[in-house]
């Protein structure tokens, strides 16, 4: 493997990580404040369904993600309301939230558009756009190595692609140095003391879930205007799942949560490939090894063999006040 | 103390439940510009009106009796397996194995080497699971979604691969020997003059799945293990302290209900497509989930949701055929169903429970009279 396609490989590992990162963050948001969430696949497919369509409609990409991250927060919204105020199941509303999407998502498409369940294709400023950051043209021939790595690894992405990698950040700053952070990341420890401290845990769980909308809002409109120009049908394709396995690998850490969505988008990129790896490897690795590899990494660092992920102590119990 | 009584906890919150989602999705086929009522009729024409639509009705029930139950019997041991879809990938591999390599002289035979090796197969691969929550304490519900991604990326290989005839472009099997072919409905009940069923994939194993419901319930409420695995999902404290192993229980109920999940394979691998496909499951490992929390838990209550969903999935097909609403309006009212008999399960519950607690006629009076004597 040569230097350019490496450059090639990593640049797309990029683009297919950031969906995953995003919700992947949305998820620990989510976690930490103890509302488990595997409904995360719905709210990507559903923000990629209203960000395609209302920017297909208007034109414009903003006021399309602005709508999917409505329709994301909607879900977040039955979620909340299923596991929060009524202490249902969580795991089971979000089951159902993403039967939910995968359906609606068809139905209304092909209501709105006729097009068989998809919106139409996108085009101009119906999608993001690159950036090119300032003097990646200059850098790209004059300075070796780190020239090109700057033009084609680091500029040239969309919008969705440097807010991704800047959540990792933030979302480390506000969990770790902020009282909000503190405050809830204790609720998904223990609720009882937060709520003894006279601090909302209803109130807090509901932020946390609202929060946890907004990123997968951002992440389905990623899917749909970004990585592709347009919503088919169950886009997501198990990618609110890789997240949560990403979620579980990284042991509920943002920092960590990087480095596992970039080694899956890694792995996704490679099965895009297969003639890099024959080349490189000297063999043929089937394409659904690497398909699966992130399913049976998670369940090897579940089973605790290679350290111990621990979630959340509260992670999954419905919070009541006085027993 | 029990706020409200039995029948209405097993029969009116479903009912509510139901007729919510019912109410929801008929709003959302009048949003996209239909009626509701033809649509409904439509449903019922196509899917009960002819002995053919029933075959179909029945074909579908099948699947879902079987996964109903396996999520239903783990859900009695308080586990929730979500990784019906993936159990019922493996049974169908167990069952094409069985089928394709060993020469059956009779159908019967076949049928029961079939589910024994759907059985198998789909034990199997709850197994893993089942033992990580046992002994690493590896939450069952992220394993067996894993489990459901690799099984998916598994038979992908094989299909592709090892089990495709040489010559053939489409990833499936080649066609199972005839002498595995199950009798059909057609088969059985039709006579010379009156073809009834015709051509609808209902066949045996629509009769197997009736014999695991009532399996199911003797096993858990007539044995031993079953009272185990009923104490194991009350409270996994009380049943530890009198002597019942939670290990021994987690990876046997999983093993039953992995078990269960993957005899559906008999059904639409071995009876209907007489081949292994790719994605032959059709999501019915999911709806199992909605079969069994419609169900409440018990065979009798998924065998009649069972025949809901298959109502809904027949005519779901028909609705798709005649009407410009798509087959996924049934993945919405799927959805809706889960979301009301299981996570919104407190919402219809809290002012049931209310009302009947304000119902009762309170054994007040008879206290008062007794100060007065």
């Amino acid at each position: 493997m040569d230097f350019l396609t490496l450059l090639q490989v990593l640049d797309t590992t990029i683009r297919l990580a950031t969906p995953l990162l995003l919700a992947c963050l949305a998820g620990l948001f989510s976690e930490r404040a103890g509302i488990f969430d595997i409904g995360l696949e719905g709210k990507m497919l559903a923000s990629a369904f209203l960000t395609a369509a209302v920017a297909a409609v208007t034109g414009s990409v903003l006021i399309g993600t602005a709508a999917g991250i409505g329709a994301a927060l909607m879900l977040s919204g039955i979620h909340g309301l299923a596991s929060i105020t009524f202490r249902g199941n969580q795991l089971i509303s979000g089951v159902a939230i993403n039967f939910l999407a995968a359906g609606l998502t068809v139905v209304i498409a092909q209501s709105w558009f006729g097009q068989g369940g998809r919106t139409p294709q996108l085009s101009g400023s119906a999608r993001f756009e690159t950036i090119d950051l300032p003097l990646a043209g200059e850098m790209r021939g004059d300075i070796p190595f780190i020239g090109p790595i700057y033009a084609e690894l680091i500029s040239g992405h969309s919008l969705l692609v440097y807010i991704g990698l800047l959540a990792v950040p933030v979302t480390w700053w506000v969990l770790f140095r902020t009282r909000f952070g503190l405050r809830l990341r204790a609720v998904g420890e223990n609720p009882a003391a937060v709520d003894t401290a006279g601090i909302s845990v209803v109130g807090l769980r509901f932020a946390a879930v609202a929060i946890c909308g907004l990123l997968t809002g951002l992440a389905g409109a990623y899917l749909s205007t970004g990585l592709q120009a347009g919503f088919v049908k169950d886009m997501t394709a198990g990618r609110g799942y890789i997240a949560l396995a990403a979620l579980i690998f990284a042991k509920w850490r943002p920092w960590y949560a990087l480095g596992a969505c970039l080694l899956f988008g890694f792995l996704q990129a490679l099965a895009l490939r297969p003639d890099v790896i024959e080349s490189t490897l000297g063999f043929e690795v089937g394409v659904q090894l690497l398909d699966a590899l992130p399913y049976i990494l998670t369940v090897v660092i579940l089973a605790g063999f290679v350290g111990r992920a621990i979630p959340p102590r509260a992670g999954g119990e419905p919070y009541v006040k006085e027993r | 103390m029990q706020k409200m009584p039995q029948w209405a906890d097993v029969v009116l919150i479903p009912l509510i439940s139901l007729i919510l989602a019912a109410l929801l999705s008929a709003l959302v086929i009048l949003a996209i510009g239909e009626n509701p009522w033809a649509a409904l009729k439509l449903m019922v024409e196509g899917s009960l009106g002819s002995t053919y639509a029933w075959g179909y009705t029945l074909y579908y029930t099948t699947n879902f009796i079987f996964t109903g139950l396996a999520v239903a019997i783990a859900i009695h041991a308080r586990l929730f397996n979500i990784g019906g879809e993936g159990q019922a990938m493996l049974g169908g591999l167990g069952v094409a194995l069985i089928a394709l390599f060993i020469p059956w002289p009779h159908w019967s035979l076949a049928l029961l080497g079939g589910a024994v090796g759907a059985a198998l197969f789909g034990a199997a691969w709850a197994l893993i699971p089942a033992w990580l929550q046992a002994k690493r304490g590896s939450h069952i519900v992220i394993t067996t979604i894993m489990f459901n991604f690799i099984a998916a990326a598994l038979l992908n290989y094989l299909l592709i691969g090892a089990l495709k005839p040489s010559g053939s472009m489409e990833p499936a099997t080649g066609r199972f020997p005839e002498a595995t072919h199950l009798p059909t409905f057609q088969d059985m009940f039709s006579t010379a003059e009156t073809a009834l069923f015709r051509g609808a994939p209902v066949n045996v194993s629509f009769f197997v799945a009736l014999l695991a419901c009532v399996a199911v319930w003797a096993l858990i409420w007539r044995t031993r293990l079953g009272y185990e695995i009923r104490a194991f999902g009350q409270s996994e404290s009380a049943a530890k302290y009198a002597g019942i192993s939670p290990t021994r229980i987690i990876v046997v109920t999983m093993l039953m209900s992995g078990g269960l999940a993957g005899m559906m394979a008999i059904n639409n691998v071995m009876g209907e497509a007489e081949r292994l496909v790719l994605n032959a499951v059709e999501g019915a490992g999911f709806i199992g989930i909605a079969v069994a929390l419609m169900g409440r838990s018990h065979p009798f209550g998924v065998l009649l949701a069972a025949l809901l969903f298959g109502f809904l999935y027949q005519g779901g097909a028909e609705l798709a055929l005649w009407t410009s609403i798509p087959r996924e309006l049934i993945v919405v009212i799927q959805a809706l169903v889960i979301l009301f008999t299981g996570a919104l399960d407190n919402m219809v519950r809290m002012p049931l429970e209310a009302m009947f607690l304000r119902l009762r006629p309170a054994p007040k009076p008879a206290r008062k009279t007794e100060p007065a004597e």
